[in-house]
């Protein structure tokens, strides 16, 4: 199969030319075409590799793993030369980890000492559901780019205008994502993770303010830790396991295969943001909103789960195992939580996808057949639903000059397609019958067969969910024309992008159950929860709900409009009402609960627990 | 005749048809019944048995047609189509959890009705009733495991065809959905949301821009959702029908005591009481069936 080497290298060609082009019109014929190409591509990998069977490509060991020494090395530079900015106090301890996971693999794959393997990629049906997500959500969010940058840089003339960077980032992010997802050896994986981190680096760092920087290099140095994890992971395998090849080290037995697994867990968790590395994603979010969508929740971050997932069998049903599933459980009650808190709607979706996604890390810690079978649902699900509300807020933001939640309230009344596409991305979000909850029931009956504890996470998780994502709809459908006033207009490509993200989450729900036979029940077995019953219940339930919004077409004769009731101190203007100390104003606003769920209160001692769960289980596996 | 010979002789359509027909009888007769009872210990005479019935067809054929805006009633009329939803879900013994996931959607298009009328005491109603809803579903959920974890099955057909009541292993959890109880049918002291009387500071809550057949509407879905949540309750005593009707009985009755006797609570303590009873009752109950499970394996 020549598609994946295809997929792998293809978008360094849009990566390269797009650096140098500097025409908006060149820019968008190239980011459009390659987001075709590489959406087809996808979809032709799926169409034709749809088994559970593994799909090797084999290719020259020497050539292609010198080639990839290469690149480790190069990257190694790349990240030394880009800590030259550092302030003072940080200019040895970032750099210091960086090469505390580069040196180790460099020198072991330069001392031959990496078990040779021509079994270089891999696909199955993992690999060809994330594939999917990568090239549709991905090429989506990347044809809605140029015309978001373009206004970005009017709205802010003080920052250098490098969009060509940008834009070629986002191509080489699609280079290393498929790299992960195809590759089979870990050292490779290994690589291309450095790549995605630099991605990550660049775009949080595009507007060059002190804020930005600081957070950029955040997300270097934790996401570096979080390599340590693959670069010993790769040692410890060549001497344990004899290979380096994932299938085959998972496949060796609990004994070999429990560090190497153990350290690509913990590589995977910190590249999805679990406790307690959530913080570098929160300090992505002051990057470009396509970034935050492209990389911190709908694709990149779901790199770190797909690789946990990858390790799935061989931790589940240990301790081990049940130390993932815990830290995912902590990360889902944390997430949840502090997003009660914000009022930032880009926070709001960062605590949310961390909260997502340690519900997948959780489901990968548990290991079931039903609970694996959730973990690749809530991907694809999250991915779709995820984008579209991150774009929304962007062209909120832009169109508004607010992303703050108080701000969008009345938004249908002001911007209404907009609101009924965040609606649908909210909705896709926590409410039945859409994808998100569907999974959400499978994980509460995969967890309630293995561990109770396990369950009450989920039912306090998914309880303070419902309150933030509905305080949010609220506010949205709320009838107010006061805030912030739009101005301008979308670009057809940001609606189309938007409204395909929109049109994907409402699919991939009515789907799910083909999905499922598909994709996901060759890999881990026929699903007993699914049977033909419940498929109808949910069938009418989501018929139901996509009918109802046409019952706001509906005009209702003889309507007569009156203002609210104020408790008879009404004024001729609605916000406004008659008190004791005159004429005065009213504001409504949501509740936060700050005192309970603030950022402050809840992360410094989930960060502790899960900290303590992370040194139990490396205690644990290397003492045993 | 036990459940288990009924469910051998109904298809599950028509337990579900009973329910859209007959439910609006049983919860208008409930409501009457609540109300001559409030009376009777408040020392008065009360209404007719019939008078929420009275009143819903006056509020029904109302003339005038007056609203804030014209999505208000829409979003409540999705309330009452997916109040009866879940509750054919339920009655039709299909999954338990997806019957309280179709639930809570009935109530978030209440909430979304309350806040599209941008009136500021249709907002704190709103608000209010969020978070009623965020306290009492831990609970309800928690209260569904137990049934699981007593039963081995989430589908209430299933459940209720069971051989000995879930309520012998899961008292907990019962509990825990007897104090959720209180807090979906508004009760004192959790009737923050809306409450029968608008004197308080809550001026009616969220159902003050209700009007005409909008009220109606609101007030026959939450016939519906009373029906189904005391159906829920009868599910823990399944097997033996008797007992089961004498506790749900018993049950509204309480609650209509509880309701005459208790001030209202403020929303943080609503929050921070369902949850703790949650945790405590249901949690304790649920880990404890988890190890007598993880040991008889």
């Amino acid at each position: 199969m020549d598609i994946m080497p295809f997929l792998i290298l293809f978008p360094l060609i849009p990566a390269a030319l797009l650096l140098f082009v500097r025409g908006e019109t060149a820019a968008k014929i190239i980011v459009w075409t390659s987001a075709a190409v590489i959406a087809a591509g996808s979809v032709a990998l799926a169409a034709t590799h749809c088994s559970a069977q593994k799909l090797y490509v084999e290719m020259n060991p020497q050539i292609w793993d010198t080639a990839l020494n290469y690149g480790d090395i190069l990257m190694l530079l790349v990240f030394l030369f880009a800590c030259r900015k550092l302030r003072k106090s940080a200019r040895l301890w970032i750099p210091l980890a960086i090469v505390a996971g580069n040196v180790p693999i460099i020198v072991w794959e330069l001392a031959g000492r990496v078990p040779e393997s021509p079994r270089c990629l891999m696909a199955d049906n993992l690999s060809v559901l994330m594939c999917m997500v990568v090239g549709i959500v991905g090429g989506l969010i990347a044809i809605y780019t140029p015309s978001y940058l373009k206004r970005y840089h009017e709205e802010h003339p003080e920052f250098t205008d490098r969009r060509n960077v940008f834009l070629s980032a986002i191509f080489l992010f699609f280079f290393a994502m498929y790299g992960i997802i195809f590759s089979n050896k870990i050292n490779w994986i290994y690589m291309f993770w450095e790549v995605t981190t630099f991605c990550s680096f660049v775009m949080i760092g595009y507007s060059r303010t002190r804020e930005a920087e600081a957070n950029s290099f955040r997300a270097v140095w934790m996401l570096s830790v979080g390599g340590w994890g693959l670069a010993f992971a790769t040692v410890f395998a060549s001497l344990s396991c004899r290979t380096v090849e994932l299938g085959r080290i998972v496949e060796s037995g609990k004994g070999a295969a429990l560090i190497p697994a153990m350290l690509i867990c913990f590589a995977g968790m910190s590249k999805a943001a679990q406790l307690p590395f959530s913080k570098w994603l929160l300090g992505a979010m002051v990057a470009p909103t396509p970034s935050s969508a492209l990389l911190h929740s709908s694709t990149m971050v779901k790199a770190g789960v797909y690789l946990t997932l990858r390790c799935a069998p061989a931790i589940c049903g240990t301790g081990y195992g049940m130390a993932v599933a815990l830290i995912g459980a902590m990360s889902f009650l944390a997430g949840s939580a502090v997003a009660i808190a914000e009022s930032d709607a880009k926070r709001v979706l960062a605590y949310s996808t961390i909260a997502n996604l340690g519900l997948i890390v959780m489901c990968a810690g548990v290991g079931s057949r039903l609970a694996l079978w959730a973990a690749c649902m809530l991907i694809v699900f999250h991915a779709a639903a995820k984008a579209l509300l991150f774009l929304c807020v962007g062209s909120v933001e832009q169109l508004t000059g607010s992303r703050d939640i108080e701000d969008m309230h009345g938004l249908i009344t002001r911007r209404r397609p907009l609101a009924l596409l965040m609606m649908v991305g909210i909705a896709g979000m926590f409410l039945a019958p859409f994808g998100m909850l569907i999974s959400k029931w499978a994980t509460m009956e995969a967890v309630v067969k293995s561990n109770p504890i396990l369950a009450l996470a989920v039912v306090f998780g998914g309880s303070m969910m419902l309150f933030f994502w509905c305080k949010w709809l609220g506010s949205i459908v709320a009838e107010d024309s006061r805030g912030p006033k739009p101005h301008g207009s979308l670009k057809l490509d940001e609606r189309i992008s938007l409204s395909g993200l929109a049109l994907l989450v409402i699919v991939a729900c009515a789907a799910f159950p083909w999905i499922g036979k598909a994709l996901i029940e060759p890999m881990y077995g026929g699903d007993p929860i699914l049977d033909s019953s419940h498929m109808r219940t949910i069938s009418v339930m989501l018929a139901l709900i996509v009918l109802l919004p046409f019952g706001f077409l509906i005009r209702r004769s003889g309507l007569k409009n009156v203002g609210p009731y104020l408790g008879g101190a009404n004024t001729a203007e609605p916000d406004k009402f008659t008190g004791s100390l005159g004429v005065r104003d009213c504001q409504l606003r949501n509740y936060y609960l700050e005192e309970y769920f603030g950022e402050g209160r809840v992360i410094p001692s989930a960060n502790a627990l899960a900290v303590a769960t992370l040194a139990a289980m490396f205690t644990m596996g290397f003492l045993l | 005749m036990s459940c288990h010979m009924l469910a051998q002789h109904v298809e599950p359509w028509m337990t579900a048809a009973a329910y859209v027909l007959l439910a609006p009888l049983l919860g208008g007769l409930l409501s009457g019944l609540d109300r001559i009872l409030s009376a009777r210990m408040q020392g008065r005479v009360g209404p007719p048995l019939l008078q929420p019935f009275y009143d819903v067809l006056k509020l029904l054929f109302e003339k005038r047609n007056v609203a804030v805006n014209r999505h208000h009633g829409y979003f409540n009329f999705c309330f009452l189509v997916f109040a009866v939803a879940a509750g054919c879900v339920f009655f039709a013994g299909d999954d338990l959890l997806i019957s309280i996931f179709a639930f809570t959607l009935a109530d978030v298009f209440l909430v979304l009705a309350a806040y599209s009328t941008n009136s500021p005491y249709s907002f704190v109603g709103a608000q209010r009733q969020l978070i009623a809803m965020v306290a009492a579903e831990p609970a309800i959920l928690i209260s569904a495991i137990g049934l699981y974890l007593a039963t081995g099955s989430f589908d209430v057909g299933d459940i209720a065809a069971c051989r000995s009541p879930a309520a012998i292993a899961a008292p907990g959890t019962l509990l825990c959905l007897l104090f959720a109880l209180t807090i979906k049918l508004r009760k004192s002291p959790f009737d923050i949301s809306t409450s029968h009387h608008a004197h308080q500071e809550l001026v009616k809550g969220l159902t003050v821009e209700f009007s005409g057949p909008t009220l109606a509407w609101f007030e026959i879905a939450h016939w519906y959702e009373t029906v189904m949540l005391l159906g829920a309750v009868f599910l823990f005593f399944a097997p033996c029908p008797l007992l089961g009707l004498a506790v749900v009985l018993g049950a509204y009755f309480a609650e209509v005591a509880i309701d005459n006797l208790y001030a209202r609570f403020k929303f943080r303590l609503t929050l921070g009481s369902a949850w703790a009873a949650a945790a405590m009752l249901g949690g304790v109950n649920i880990l404890a069936l988890g190890m007598i499970g993880k040991l008889t394996n």
